[in-house]
């Protein structure tokens, strides 16, 4: 394992970049690996009924993909020492077509001190952003 | 939604354990790809007793403390009207499959703002030794009446 040297960090970098495939498949795994099955996550008819667009992604799980490519960049899951964000706009998964959601990943701060960098992560669905405030704090050598 | 809620402290859920099943589970539904969500082998090569959780996994936990909110008598939350506003998870140390967590709610703050309220709910997980692990904190948004 050879986790990033913090030493090495600029603020500004891009570190990761992914995009993400949804499906009405990812959402069903989710709500059963999570144990959120709320249906506006699986049901046409009931998204309707509450006034949604279409069947959403789960906010959670934006949120729990989203950190993946900085996880991957980090080397190690327990690195993450704290994640945070604002859920601005839903993710529609279209029962065919599904939703792509793109994640780009960048050092917003460094903290020298504590060895902590700051990665601020953008999350899009074509143009417009679905998380905001989107930070996660990595703890390097 | 009723003010008083703030400041309020909810008796600590019972304890859940963390499988390995249920972690990898939980890594590959969040499209999670790092071996020591994975793989027992890479986790203990890299020091930990097990598969590490994502670092989102403690939603599963939290869950239940949210479920204690909404089910207060007085909390006068109309669940209907719920949207997921802000989240946080502020680690001490991962989640590790074996691990058996506690969690404790406490309503940090209650604020109206015309006609929706906001309630931010900090859960404090703790393992079976009473060491903290890792806090997640959600606000909550309850729209007004349209």
């Amino acid at each position: 394992m050879a986790a990033p040297a913090f030493d090495g960090l600029t603020v500004g970098d891009m570190v990761a970049e992914r995009s993400f495939a949804l499906t009405r498949d990812s959402l069903v795994r989710y709500a059963g690996a999570s144990g959120d099955f709320n249906p506006i996550h699986y049901r046409d008819d009931v998204a309707h009924e509450v006034g949604l667009p279409g069947v959403l992604a789960h906010g959670m799980l934006t949120m729990g993909f989203a950190v993946q490519p900085v996880v991957d960049w980090a080397e190690d899951p327990g690195r993450i020492v704290d994640y945070q964000v604002r859920f601005t706009r839903p993710v529609v998964v279209h029962p065919k077509l599904g939703a792509v959601v793109q994640v780009v990943a960048k050092v917003g701060q460094l903290d020298a001190d504590a060895r902590v960098a700051r990665v601020d992560l953008t999350v899009k669905v074509g143009d417009e952003t679905v998380l905001g405030k989107a930070q996660v704090r990595v703890a390097l050598d | 939604m009723n003010p008083e809620l703030q400041g309020r402290v909810f008796p600590p859920t019972e304890p859940y354990l963390v499988g390995r099943e249920k972690v990898r589970e939980f890594a590959r539904a969040v499209f999670a790809t790092n071996p020591i969500n994975l793989d027992p082998e890479a986790a203990r090569a890299a020091g930990y007793d097990d598969v590490v959780a994502p670092p989102t996994f403690a939603v599963v936990v939290q869950e239940q403390t949210l479920a204690q909110l909404l089910a207060e008598p007085d909390s006068g939350i109309d669940f209907s009207r719920v949207v997921h506003g802000d989240q946080r998870f502020t680690s001490t140390r991962p989640i590790v499959a074996g691990d058996l967590l506690t969690a404790t709610l406490t309503v940090s703050s209650v604020k109206t703002l015309g006609a929706h309220s906001m309630v931010t709910a900090e859960s404090s997980i703790a393992d079976a030794a009473g060491e903290h692990v890792v806090t997640a904190i959600s606000t909550l948004v309850v729209r007004g009446e349209d």
